[in-house]
């Protein structure tokens, strides 16, 4: 549906997009995730029609739209909500009705789709109050809904959530989901709220450096990672460098700081590669009654504890090596984990995610 | 003290007897302060807004020198009207000066600048994510101009009652293209100067109490306005 080609964005010597390519298919959810400052928010505007790109072309139903001006029927079929609430000086009514005013619906057609939506977002009664007095998550209710009122195609979303607390985030999460699913309306959507790419979107793509270094369906990206780059984004602490240094059993016994890691990778020995390991793949024990067939067991010794809630993260030394794992609160009371403690680690080599060795490779 | 005391007594009652001269004197003071402030507004809301919105070269040099016209001295505007209308000036066919309409044009040429320069201030303090969302919303060029004065309407009603304040006590122009003709262009100020030359303070002070009083008002109406 819309097929993005080669955009540059060059903000007078800035280079923020440096080549983004990518096509979004009717009705899917599309997520940009990563870091801030990467050209998330620049792509968006181009996307919106609200900032022309310096080079490359966005065709939408096959037609290119990167030059039309602003009373471009186009325009229309596009809808924007943006990081911040917006709310004009006036009532939640009137600021609900904007975009159909300018489209010339009569006042009774406006009435009928403006309740409705008050009633979509839970705010049925409030179209008098005055829309600068709500809170920042009725303020970004209420952006949504004008938008949504106006029937667009294609919703564009900037990080919409960022400066909301969680119960106005999931509120928001379910009205982007309802209407992509109610109405099949094409979403695209920055964040850099890795759970909230997850909850959301049929594919993601990662933007780094001003452009897509990898994208695809949801699961694929997270669970196979093409960079070391991407692979700490998304969460993978454990990026080792090693090198395969022979074959076994169908498997690859990579050597990383002098610790053989077995894996199923396909590369020939003697490639170098990166590995990633999820904290939360590596299992951890204190006793050696509890090992597992698991492929890889390494021996080491607790160096730090760093709480996340009732997830923690531990660090531990293994040779020359330092591994996180992932443990619940109740595991570290039980097992009496602190720093000193010799334990065991084991994980299964298809936890063992291989990428390439280059770090600017993109997938 | 007590000559002052007095003064506002009589003040009073000069203004309660609804003493005609006192009464011309506003009425003129109010036809020509108004029509003023409408012609004004209707050059300088469009004017503000064109500079607003439109990119051009020397934008800014041009914004400054508007700001620069706030602290425009009446008797400059005064000299350069009565030099344009008066008999061999430019405009001098029309045969304004020493009429209403010679000073409607001294004082529209002296708000003008001051109102523009804070339709610009008021439109420019828009946040920018206000002028995205309209723009994302399919705005024409007429409902993208009609939206942003909407949501600027508070500061540039401000502008309105800065230009009206300008206007109603401003002497210099008033004086030196209108003349302060009793019955005809005599207005607040100029009889005010006049009568106080005189001596006839208590007649002052009434036409004082009086152009204070409508500033007053207006402010007060525009003040209701802005709360509801």
């Amino acid at each position: 549906m819309i097929e993005i080609q080669d955009i540059v964005k060059d903000f007078d010597g800035n280079m923020v997009l440096t080549g983004v390519t990518e096509t979004i298919q009717r009705g899917e959810i599309f997520a940009i995730i990563g870091p801030s400052g990467q050209g998330k928010t620049t792509l968006l505007r181009i996307l919106g029609l609200l900032l022309k790109q310096t080079s490359g072309r966005i065709l939408f139903e096959g037609k290119p739209i990167s030059q039309i001006s602003d009373s471009d029927p186009i325009r229309r079929r596009f809808g924007m909500v943006f990081q911040s609430p917006v709310a004009f000086k006036d009532s939640v009514y009137h600021n609900i009705a904007l975009g159909l005013r300018y489209r010339g619906f009569s006042k009774e057609v406006i009435r009928e789709k403006v309740l409705q939506k008050l009633d979509e977002i839970g705010l049925t009664g409030y179209e008098n109050r005055k829309a600068t007095t709500l809170s920042g998550g009725e303020k970004q209710r209420v952006s949504l809904a004008r938008v949504m009122v106006t029937g667009p195609d294609v919703l564009i979303l900037d990080e919409p959530t960022a400066n909301l607390d969680p119960v106005s985030t999931e509120v928001i999460e379910d009205l982007i989901r309802h209407y992509n699913k109610k109405l099949g309306t094409t979403v695209i959507l920055s964040t850099h709220d890795l759970m909230q790419g997850q909850r959301l979107a049929d594919r993601v793509a990662v933007m780094m450096n001003g452009r897509f270094i990898q994208s695809g369906p949801i699961f694929d990206v997270f669970t196979r990672p093409c960079s070391e780059d991407v692979a700490k984004f998304i969460g993978i602490s454990n990026v080792l460098s090693g090198k395969i240094i022979r074959k076994e059993e169908g498997m690859s016994v990579i050597l990383v700081d002098g610790i053989e890691i077995h894996a199923i990778a396909e590369e020939a020995v003697g490639t170098r590669v990166k590995i990633a390991i999820r904290p939360e793949e590596i299992t951890l024990h204190t006793g050696p009654d509890r090992w597992s067939s698991a492929r890889n067991i390494l021996f080491g010794v607790v160096e730090a504890v760093r709480p996340f809630g009732i997830i923690s993260l531990i660090s531990v030394k293994t040779g020359d090596l330092i591994l996180s794992v992932q443990v619940t609160w109740q595991s570290i009371k039980e097992l009496d984990l602190k720093p000193g403690v010799q334990v065991t680690l084991s994980f299964k080599a298809p936890s063992v995610h291989i990428m390439p060795d280059e770090n600017s490779h993109a997938c | 003290m007590n000559d002052l005391l007095t003064g506002v007594e009589t003040a009073f009652n000069l203004i309660l007897a609804a003493d005609p001269e006192v009464l011309t004197i506003t009425l003129t003071t109010l036809r020509i302060t108004f029509t003023s402030v409408l012609i004004g507004t209707l050059i300088s809301i469009p004017l503000g807004a064109a500079i607003t919105f439109r990119e051009f070269w020397g934008k800014k040099t041009l914004i400054s020198i508007i700001q620069t016209l706030y602290a425009l001295p009446t008797v400059i505007v005064g000299l350069l009207c009565y030099m344009i209308l008066s008999r061999s000036g430019p405009l001098g066919d029309l045969k304004w000066l020493f009429t209403p309409n010679g000073m409607i044009f001294g004082q529209t040429i002296l708000i003008i600048p001051i109102m523009a320069g804070l339709t610009i201030a008021a439109l420019q303090a828009i946040d920018p994510i206000i002028t995205d969302t309209i723009r994302s919303l399919g705005a024409t060029r007429f409902q993208f101009l009609k939206s942003h004065l909407r949501e600027a309407r508070f500061a540039i009603m401000a502008a309105i009652i800065v230009g009206f304040s300008r206007a109603i006590s401003e002497v210099g122009t008033a004086i030196m293209i209108g003349g302060n003709i009793k019955g005809h262009t005599r207005v607040l100020t100029t009889a005010i100067s006049l009568q106080t030359s005189m001596g006839n303070f208590n007649l002052s002070l009434a036409l004082g109490i009086i152009l204070l009083a409508i500033a007053l008002i207006i402010n007060l109406i525009m003040g209701f306005v802005q709360n509801r």
